[in-house]
């Protein structure tokens, strides 16, 4: 891109195939948000299937009927369990790789790390535009699914075979769609890491990079290197399923009474090898920029220093190493082997020393801080012990001992939605108040932000810690009836309606911020968003032409001098010292 | 306002690099976790199985047929390793500002390519021919599909080659040849790492039966 190109744009180039990584942050932010959106409801939709098993669903009944009734399932307006699985395995795969990572990765990364690092855009302007353009497909072709006969697929997120090998057409469209968004993510990565080392500005050395753009780093690697050997996998999965292969298929495997007339020779656990070596680091894709955006926060509104930069650098890279060692602890129960337990034990045991770090680095940030109360830090706040019992109810599961018990129970729902749903989400939703500013040029309302916050906070807390209770008596996860028929469930089946009802009241909770949202898009700019209305010391806030920005980043390419969370130095008359802020030394 | 994005042409004075040479070694890491999913994938199957090539539904076994087509393999290697030394030669004779060169060994390049192609094909069809599709056997699904994604990546990079010589891609040797010296060393770079690939599949899938 050169300055001679810089002409008048059609609507076309500027808003749909904008090479802008600005415009194309916001794409992913806006069709993340949507397909969040559409995950969410699904679940609603389950949930009540759970507290009133086969019972016809208030509102959304005729819906569900006609979509049944599409698909070729029996329903009076109830959800049939064939549909309950097609929820189930569309609600996991939506959330995770349509709705959290595109807008973590995608719609963050893209938005702020140019930014943050002083480069006019990403390094592969181009690239850019093309991995949203592969994303967008990936999600298109995932919602069609839903209207095949048969459904969507219904393997669970997991897909494991032999199952997903003989399930309906919809895992073919899955197995697809995954290799779009395999594809998207990995230009993405590429451009996002190119981006950090290349474009940094002068000055910008490695230790004053915001952690952020650490955790960014660290992620896109963990995308590039974990995505491939689940494109393989789906490939092969594709394979088994349109040539007549037997990649993931046994000698003599029966179904329905018949022995299937295949091949065999193929290996089920071969797949979950491959997916779970993708799927660990994965999480990790789903928690470390989340963490990013808490220290941002943190450190804004304590107005101090973040406490242990350096421990937080280095635990996100070994967490970053390791993540690529667990992956079998996924497979305790498969009959792996004890050496191979044992192995897999040792090193999640290894890596939660580093998650444990970066929590006590945060929560050692807040000691003696000024903390504002704003609706970012209550997120950030929120985000601490939620994430806190998630990662210790993971360590039971990490023994192979303690995990016979709790192998695909609710308790390992209640375990990672612990992580996901009030972690990653609650990182989200304080980026989203944190940097709207930025982008829009608008303040969102504190009050609507924090009925938001509050309801969440609660409503989170009551759709899953019961999970843990159920997870603990034994009643296993995906069963279409909540435990209705199991009667070692009896004693806590009373939990399902309040989960239920807790999950429709977090549905409710988002409308104040749904409105909250469009209610401040409309609104004229107000005068307390200026440029840079948190007093936030990064190159976005301080630098960036105001908001909202426009083509291109900087009228004067930065020069940094500090390091990120320069807050009340000593001496200094603002309490914050910008990163390009050239100070003389001694005073 | 400076839109210009840096690096593209010269080098980063810290990391010794220009952007797309950074881009395309991570590319390429993301490409040796791809084929290396798939030999893991090889050795896990292989492991399984009690004869090797396996006896397919109709007690039959590719063996016999691949000695045949060791020979038309081994006909690929050579043409391969010869497109991987012009395409060096290419990117040389671009150093060295003589843009006639460039093209003779870039159109050198193009026809290994093609030629692995046309030989490929005659392989897979005398194979399907004969009964041995993907379906038959563990063996004929990798060979398959471990081949295939090959081939893939040898017609992607055909597209390009063919592009770098027409006279929409090489009208950027006269506005900007050092952009344009460039971008033959990235693709070179990916081109040999496809080379590399054949270079492990051979012996993997011929010879070791
Ligand atoms: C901090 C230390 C952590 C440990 C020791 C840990 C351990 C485990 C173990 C052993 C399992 C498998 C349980 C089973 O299936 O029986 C599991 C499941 C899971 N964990 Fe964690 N985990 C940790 C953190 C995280 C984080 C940070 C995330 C995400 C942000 C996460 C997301 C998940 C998911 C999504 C699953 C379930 C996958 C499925 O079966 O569908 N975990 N965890
Ligand atoms: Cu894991």
């Amino acid at each position: 891109m050169s300055n001679k190109e810089h002409h008048e744009e059609s609507f076309w180039t500027k808003y749909v195939f904008s090479i802008d990584h600005k415009v194309i942050g916001i794409q992913y932010g806006i069709t993340a948000l949507f397909f969040l959106l559409i995950g969410f409801s699904l679940m609603m939709v389950m949930r009540w299937q759970l507290a009133y098993p086969d019972t016809a669903i208030p509102i959304v009944g005729p819906f569900i009927k006609w979509l049944a009734t599409l698909n070729g399932f029996a329903s009076e307006g109830n959800l049939p369990s064939d549909l309950y699985n097609v929820f189930g395995a569309m609600h996991g795969t939506i959330m995770i790789f349509l709705g959290v990572v595109p807008l973590i990765v995608g719609a963050f990364g893209n938005y702020l790390v140019p930014l943050q690092v002083g480069a006019p855009d990403m390094a592969f302007p181009k690239l850019n535009m093309a991995s949203y353009w592969s994303y967008l497909p990936g999600g298109i072709i995932m919602i069609i699914s839903f209207f095949l006969p048969g459904g969507a697929a219904n393997s669970g997120w997991t897909a494991y075979p032999p199952l997903s090998d003989i399930a309906t057409q919809g895992q073919t469209w899955w197995l697809v769609a995954m290799i779009f968004l395999i594809s998207s993510s990995l230009l993405g990565s590429v451009n996002i890491i190119v981006t950090i080392v290349q474009l940094r500005v002068k000055g910008l050395t490695w230790m004053k990079l915001p952690f952020f753009v650490w955790s960014q780093l660290i992620t896109s690697f963990l995308l590039l290197l974990a995505f491939p050997p689940l494109e393989v996998a789906a490939i092969f999965q594709l394979m088994d399923r349109i040539a007549g292969t037997s990649f993931f298929l046994p000698s003599g495997l029966v179904i329905s009474g018949e022995m299937l007339q295949v091949s065999g020779g193929g290996s089920p656990l071969l797949w979950q090898h491959l997916f779970w070596f993708l799927a660990h680091p994965e999480v990790y894709v789903l928690i470390l920029p989340g963490m990013g955006v808490i220290a941002e926060v943190i450190a804004n509104n304590t107005r101090k220093p973040l406490w242990g930069y350096k421990s937080l650098v280095y635990s996100s890279f070994f967490l970053g190493f390791m993540s690529f060692t667990v992956w079998a602890h996924h497979m305790f129960l498969t009959g792996m082997g004890q050496g191979m337990s044992t192995f897999f034990q040792i090193t999640t045991m290894i890596i939660s020393v580093p998650s444990v770090v970066i929590l006590s680095c945060f929560m050692l940030s807040l000691w003696g801080g000024s903390i504002r109360f704003n609706v970012p830090m209550l997120f950030a706040l929120g985000w601490i012990p939620m994430f806190g019992v998630g990662g210790l109810t993971g360590l039971p599961l990490g023994l192979s001992t303690s995990d016979i018990h709790l192998h695909d129970t609710y308790y390992v729902i209640g375990h990672f939605h612990y992580v996901v749903a009030p972690g990653t989400i609650f990182a989200l939703f304080s980026g989203i108040y944190f940097w709207f500013p930025k982008v829009t040029g608008k303040m969102l309302d504190e009050t609507l932000g924090k009925i938001h916050f509050f309801a969440s906070f609660v409503f989170m807390n009551g759709v899953f810690f019961p999970m843990f209770i159920q997870g603990l008596a034994g009643v296993s996860r995906r069963l279409a009836d909540g435990g209705a028929s199991y009667a070692h469930a009896a004693d806590v089946l009373k939990w399902n309606e309040t989960m239920s009802y807790s999950a429709w009241l977090l549905g409710l909770a988002q409308i104040p911020f749904i409105v909250n949202l469009i209610w401040t898009l409309y609104k004229d700019k107000d005068s307390k968003a200026n440029a840079n209305p948190w007093n936030a010391t990064t190159i976005e806030w301080t630098d960036a032409t105001s908001p909202p920005l426009g083509h291109g980043n900087f009228k004067k390419t930065p020069v940094v001098y500090n390091g990120p969370y320069e807050y009340s130095v000593p001496g200094m008359k603002d309490d914050f010292l910008p990163q390009t802020k050239k100070i003389k030394k001694g005073k | 306002m400076d839109i210009k994005i840096p690096y593209n042409e010269d080098l980063r004075p810290d990391t010794g690099l220009y952007n797309a040479k950074l881009g395309i070694w991570l590319f390429l890491a993301s490409e040796v976790m791809l084929f290396g999913g798939l030999f893991s994938s090889y050795i896990l199957l292989r492991a399984g199985a009690s004869v090797w090539p396996p006896i397919g539904l109709d007690g039959q076994s590719v063996a016999h047929l691949l000695e045949e087509t060791i020979g038309l393999a081994t006909f690929n290697t050579v043409a391969l390793i010869t497109s991987s030394v012009t395409m060096v030669m290419s990117w040389v004779s671009l150093k060295m500002k003589d843009i006639s060169k460039f093209k003779m060994y870039m159109w050198i390049t193009i026809s290994c390519a093609i030629i692995f192609l046309i030989v490929k094909y005659f392989e897979y069809s005398h194979k399907i021919h004969e009964g041995f599709i993907p379906a038959h056997d563990t063996y004929m699904a990798l060979y398959f599909t471990m081949t295939g994604l090959h081939v893939l990546h040898i017609i992607g990079g055909l597209f390009v080659l063919v592009y770098f010589v027409m006279p929409d891609g090489i009208k950027m040797w006269d506005d900007e040849p050092i952009r344009f010296t460039n971008r033959i060393e990235v693709f070179g770079l990916y081109w040999h790492f496809v080379d590399l690939v054949w270079i492990f599949l051979f012996p993997v899938l011929y010879l070791l039966n």
